[in-house]
């Protein structure tokens, strides 16, 4: 049984009058122009170091490579041929016809949008596109990093998002190996990185948090004073949204409803399905490709999943050993 | 849009939501392209050969919005007998001097009706004076009366209409595909999509930035497209327009009360040495009182400014101060400078948010000049490469400066930033948003205003005591602006002064609502006409914050517009000649018979009760003269210009010139280059052979420069950022695969760029998102190149300066430095230190046999002496 700290469902139960609404993003990468706002926002806001050795990272335009502990927002930028994109389409449209939980049927209020009327025949297949997508923290409904925490410093919020306490995590590194989506990491050595000159000036940061694990907070100092996080808030073209969950699901399952109306069946949810090895997540993705082209995994399961299951095999196998053990008496007892 | 305006990429993502198709035409596959409808690549420079062939496609397939286009075009209008076409000169004008490689305009003008003579106004100029460029506002020059000579038929082939025809019958969607490298059928999709989307009921609109004007004829670039925007109907209507993306916040602003060198405030023109005179000679050569609209009151705009900035010493008895003003002797460009600096004419520089030692074109002019001041004095947030070229510039590494022998004193005044400090940016659509101070500057660091007010104030006080004739117009000066407690101007004392006031009369003292209530007798003073108002009723019209979702979609109480909170200009055009919209979809303003006045959705851009049906009388002058059907109220015949017979110095309708260093020879014309262009022919500035010429072959390829969403300009703002350094932290190139394998260079390896100027190094991204063209009947490839990084020791992230590779060639009409299409080498590996760059670079020159004269010759064609080219006695 899942105690109240890690089940949002559970929320109100935990936090009492404090307990909101689950609150999620939405991050739609068919509006994403990779200006990467999100990242930028994050950090001043969080006040996390830069990342990285100031040098290409051999990936298009994406420098930062992928989140971890001081990098919260991190865009993807990939570069793809004429036959990539229609392998996208295809598989996009076979997600359809197996009718995914992932991907909602279209919605009647759908059709009478500002576009109802509009051309929906497929579009011409570009000979190449560049997909850019903002990750984040998956704030998973099962959270890994959570169940595995030995010391309660993660914690589930009164938002249902999942938050580091930096003064009581001790920095074990467990709930490093516990995300399945690689998102949470020991913040081992990080700088501000400038100049000489400009560390020893006044303005030169310290860095928060050596030595512990660190991870998007869904920006929990902004919520708690109703405000929005402060990628939600920077985002130029409203790709990354913010609200409760249930309506960015909403949001979601009409906008790639919209996109398949279109013909580009290459849209796709990424974290919608609360049947999936994580339970859904609270941070709810549209992709345009299968989720490992953007470094997402395609099939997240929460390690401690199994558990259940391996602890009835783990009582069978006992069982069986008492047995053999008892048996091998009962034999050795006759000789 | 999205790569270097994101934030204002919103609305386009906004509007695609509602169905709009967004089209992306550019050299290079963006972060806009990736998110477009559609991306077109096209040969950079190739531009006005694309658009010319949307204007023929329009006209000859009668596209062109019929009803817009005679009424408010100056389609109708018939042009001088002695006007001669490109398509007459072998790709030049009529007018051209071969010995000066300038223009006599004279040939380009209206054919004037009737024989009467027209009485002249003082100071307009005769018309056959060469055009300088540096003379003109932004009304261009006058035109001496607006009685012109029309055909309303369209079928005169002396009219606009029937000569825009013949001059682009050439500019096919052949002749694009073997210019541009577009194919047919993107040119197709791109012109349906363009003219259906045109008419009554739809509009489009062209967004633009340095892409289009860094340009030898960069001018004429924003010109065919305007063309092409008054032929489909797009002006002065929602939704359509040329949106002019600026690449710095408020950029608008220092146009508007401008840190130009041939501007005043409002666009009014700087007096040039022995033809202005007096106030009279100058403001008549402004605005004829015979010609139509706004411009004839540049009288009274100008006594205001002269009031504002002189108070009482400016009076009807001095002609209102007007000898205070200086003088312009020539252009005096940032690269007219930076040569005078070169030839130690030049004492010292003031560097405000400029980094020209990375951001400049030809950037080693750009350090030698520096290096030959006496002073240099660099405001900014940081020590940037422009206060730090001393030391640690490419020069100091090649062994062409030495720190010990350079006399430059440097001094470095830290800048606040925009939250720490008031003030007021304008933004492309003129709108003026007023900013309020966040926190104060930390230590030294001061805002402009109060930085230039205390500078003002100390050398008023050092010639406090002169009799010198020349330290009066600095005496006389209105410098009294209130500080508070840290020795801030209060800001909004600068706005009212800048919105105007009334000087004497009952009124005295109060803000003006308007410009029309401007008079030249120096009973008003106000230091930006086009900005009065904005202080109306005595409040601080700029900092209105009313929600959108409070308003309709003008959002007027908004901050606010110049002129008058005018949200679109030229918006008469939005309705029909008979003052109805042009349909229900597209209404904006519209004449209301019934109160006999001009109503609607924005402050109408016409004078109010002006009906529709108003012919205009010939004898009159100014805004009385504009006819119901006049919509362009700054032209000066209150049309639209297809053609402008005056105001451009090279050439009256756009014509396709290849770039200064190119690939091939102009497909079009003889004429190679833009004959008018302002070359810099000098050893330090040499230029590559182009196409067919000897030693082109040296620098095959073509390269372009350009901004990336992480970096701002030359990265004062952002490689001094760990946040933003990290996201682009080195130097790149980008090319096609197809290239790298030609010349050897690996994706993430080091490549190697040489041009006539210096030889720079880069890390190398392979990208399908660059392809190779063909055109010219050759494969062209084109090499981008980011231009933010510089060498220096105080940013968080250095690199070689792609602006070192450029050379200077200028647009003649506006100054600026072509740098979007220009011809290098490229060779594996990282580029040699000290001499040994220096040689490779001069090898170079030495193979392709470079001199000063190569690229530098403006006629490349024999000229055919026209049969009239002396100005007419008239």
């Amino acid at each position: 049984m899942r105690s109240l700290t890690e089940d949002p469902a559970r929320s109100a139960e935990a936090h009492g009058e404090r307990a909101q609404e689950r609150k999620s993003f939405f991050t739609d990468t068919s509006i994403c122009i990779g200006c990467k706002a999100c990242e930028v926002a994050c950090k001043e806001w969080n006040g996390n170091p830069q990342d990285g050795d100031l040098e290409l990272l051999e990936s298009s335009y994406d420098n930062t490579g992928s989140l971890g502990a001081n990098t919260w927002r991190h865009v993807a930028f990939v570069e793809q041929d004429q036959e990539r994109i229609q392998t996208a389409r295809e598989s996009g449209r076979k997600l359809v016809s197996l009718g995914m939980p992932g991907v909602g049927p279209p919605s009647s209020s759908g059709a009478s949008g500002p576009s109802g009327g509009r051309d929906t025949t497929p579009p011409d297949t570009a000979e190449f596109r560049w997909l850019m997508s903002s990750d984040v923290c998956k704030h998973c409904t099962h959270a890994g990093c959570l169940d595995v925490c030995p010391t309660g410093a993660l914690y589930r919020t009164e938002f249902g998002t999942v938050k580091v306490q930096e003064d009581i995590c001790n920095g074990c590194g467990t709930c490093v190996g516990g995300c399945p989506f690689g998102v949470i990491e020991r913040r081992d050595e990080g700088i501000i990185r400038a100049k000489t000159e400009r560390n020893q000036s006044r303005y030169a940061q310290e860095i928060a948090n050596e030595g512990t694990a660190n991870k998007c907070t869904f920006c929990h100092d902004r919520l708690v004073d109703g405000q929005t996080p402060a990628c939600a808030q920077t985002c130029p073209t409203t790709s990354i949204k913010f609200g409760e969950h249930t309506d960015m699901v909403h949001q979601a399952r009409e906008r790639v409803a919209h996109l398949h109306s279109e013909g580009m069946t290459e849209a796709r949810l990424y974290g919608a399905n609360p049947q999936d090895g994580v339970g859904g997540t609270g941070s709810v993705f549209l992709l345009l490709d299968e989720p490992e082209v953007y470094g997402l995994p395609p099939d997240p399961r929460v390690p401690t999943k199994d558990l259940p299951r391996m602890y009835k095999h783990t009582v069978v196998a006992a069982a069986g050993m008492l047995a053999a053990v008892g048996a091998s008496f009962a034999w050795g007892g006759r000789r | 849009m999205a790569e270097c305006h994101p934030v204002g990429f919103q609305w386009v993502t906004e509007a695609q939501q509602r169905g709009a198709r967004v089209i992306h035409i550019d050299p290079r596959f963006t972060r806009t392209s990736a998110v477009a409808d559609k991306h077109v690549a096209l040969r950079a420079g190739s531009d006005i050969v694309l658009l010319g062939a949307l204007i023929n496609y329009v006209l000859s397939n009668d596209l062109h919005f019929d009803e817009y286009v005679r009424h408010y075009t100056n389609a109708a209008t018939i042009v001088s007998e002695d006007y001669q076409d490109t398509e007459d000169l072998n790709g030049l004008f009529s007018g051209y001097d071969p010995q000066k490689g300038t223009y006599d305009a004279t040939s380009w003008s209206y054919a004037s009706r009737g024989d009467e003579e027209k009485v002249e106004e003082p100071g307009t100029e005769p018309e056959s004076d060469v055009a300088e460029p540096d003379e003109y506002g932004a009304g261009g020059p006058s035109l001496r009366h607006a009685d012109v000579e029309r055909d309303d038929s369209l079928q005169d082939p002396r009219s606009v209409f029937q000569l825009l025809k013949r001059h682009y019958r050439r500019y096919t969607p052949e002749m694009v595909e073997e210019t541009c490298g577009i194919s047919a059928e993107d040119f197709h999709h791109l012109a349906e999509s363009i003219t259906k989307n045109s008419g009554r009921e739809r509009t489009t609109a062209f967004c633009y930035a340095v892409g289009w004007t860094q340009h030898a004829q960069g001018a004429q670039f924003i010109r065919t497209a305007a063309v092409l925007q008054l032929l489909l109907g797009n002006m002065g209507r929602p939704g359509g327009g040329i949106v002019a993306l600026r690449g710095h916040a408020t950029i608008q602003g220092s146009t508007d009360i401008p840190t130009l060198f041939n501007l005043l405030p409002g666009y009014l023109p700087m007096p040039e040495a022995g033809q202005h005179d007096s106030l009279e000679d100058f403001t008549g050569a402004i605005g004829s009182k015979l010609q139509k609209g706004f411009w004839a009151n540049a009288d009274a705009y100008t006594v205001s400014l002269l009031k504002a900035w002189f108070g009482d010493a400016a009076h009807a008895g001095n002609d209102y101060a007007f000898e205070y003003l200086p003088r312009l002797t020539g252009a005096h460009g940032t690269y007219q400078t930076v040569e005078r600096m070169l030839r130690d004419e030049l004492d010292g520089y003031f560097l405000v948010g400029q980094n020209p030692a990375v951001g400049s074109a030809n950037g080693k002019m750009q350090r030698m000049g520096m290096s030959h001041l006496k002073w240099l004095v660099v405001r900014d947030f940081s020590l940037i490469e422009s206060a730090t070229w001393w030391k640690d510039g490419p020069e100091i590494e090649s062994g062409e400066l030495r720190t010990e022998d350079i006399d430059t004193e440097v001094f470095f005044m830290p800048a606040a930033n925009h939250t720490e400090k008031a003030g007021s940016f304008t933004q492309t659509q003129r709108l003026v948003q007023w900013r309020h101070q966040a926190v104060t500057p930390p230590d030294d660091a001061q805002s402009e205003l109060e930085f230039f007010h205390e500078l003002g104030r100390r050398i008023r006080a050092r010639v406090a005591d002169s009799s010198d004739p020349r330290d009066r117009p600095l005496l006389d000066l209105t410098w009294d602006y209130p500080t508070d407690e840290h020795g801030e101007p209060d800001p909004e004392s600068v706005l009212r002064e800048i919105n105007g006031y009334y000087v004497d009369g009952p009124d005295a003292g109060t803000p003006l609502s308007a410009f029309t209530q401007m008079r030249a007798d120096g009973s008003t003073a106000g230091g930006c006409w086009i900005y009065t108002g904005i202080f109306a009723d005595g409040v601080n019209q700029a900092a209105r914050r009313r929600p959108g979702h409070e308003q309709d979609e003008t959002a007027a109480e908004w901050a606010w517009a110049w002129p008058a909170n005018r949200r679109i200009l030229y918006n008469r055009a939005s309705a029909d000649p008979e003052g109805r919209p042009w349909s229900e979809r597209k209404k904006h303003i519209w004449w209301d018979q019934e109160n006999g006045r001009w109503t609607g959705r924005d402050v109408p851009d016409f004078p109010e009760t002006l009906a529709p049906g108003t012919k205009s009388h010939p004898d009159a002058g100014g805004p009385d003269a504009l006819a119901g059907d006049d919509p362009f109220i700054m032209q000066a015949d209150g049309k639209g210009w297809l053609f402008a017979p005056n105001g451009l110095v090279d050439g009256p309708m756009p014509t396709h010139y290849e770039p200064p260093e190119s690939p091939i020879s102009n497909p079009l014309y003889a004429q190679q280059s833009n004959p008018a262009r302002i070359t810099l022919p000098r050893s330090d500035n040499l230029l590559a052979p182009s196409a067919a010429q000897h030693g082109s072959e040296v620098y095959p390829h073509v390269f372009t420069t350009y901004r990336l969403t992480e970096h701002h300009t030359a990265g004062g703002m952002s490689r001094f950022l760990p946040y933003l350094s990290e996201l682009q932290p080195e130097m790149f190139c980008e090319v096609s695969p197809e290239f790298a394998e030609l010349v050897g260079i690996e994706n993430y390896g080091w490549a190697t760029i040489i041009s006539p100027r210096s030889a720079i190094e880069a890390r190398v991204l392979v990208t399908d998102r660059v392809r190779a063209l063909t055109a010219g009947g050759r494969r062209i490839h084109q090499v981008g190149l980011p231009y933010h990084w510089g060498t220096g020791t105080d940013a968080v992230v250095e690199g070689d300066a792609a602006n070192d590779l450029l050379g200077i060639t200028l647009d003649p009409n506006v100054q600026i430095q072509g740098s979007k299409a220009a011809q290098c080498d490229v060779i594996p590996g990282r580029r040699p230190r000290g001499q040994a760059l220096l040689d490779l670079v001069e090898n170079y020159r030495k193979r392709a046999g470079i001199t000063v004269d190569t690229g530098n010759q403006k006629l490349t064609a024999p000229y055919p002496e026209p049969q009239t080219t002396t100005s007419e006695e008239d």
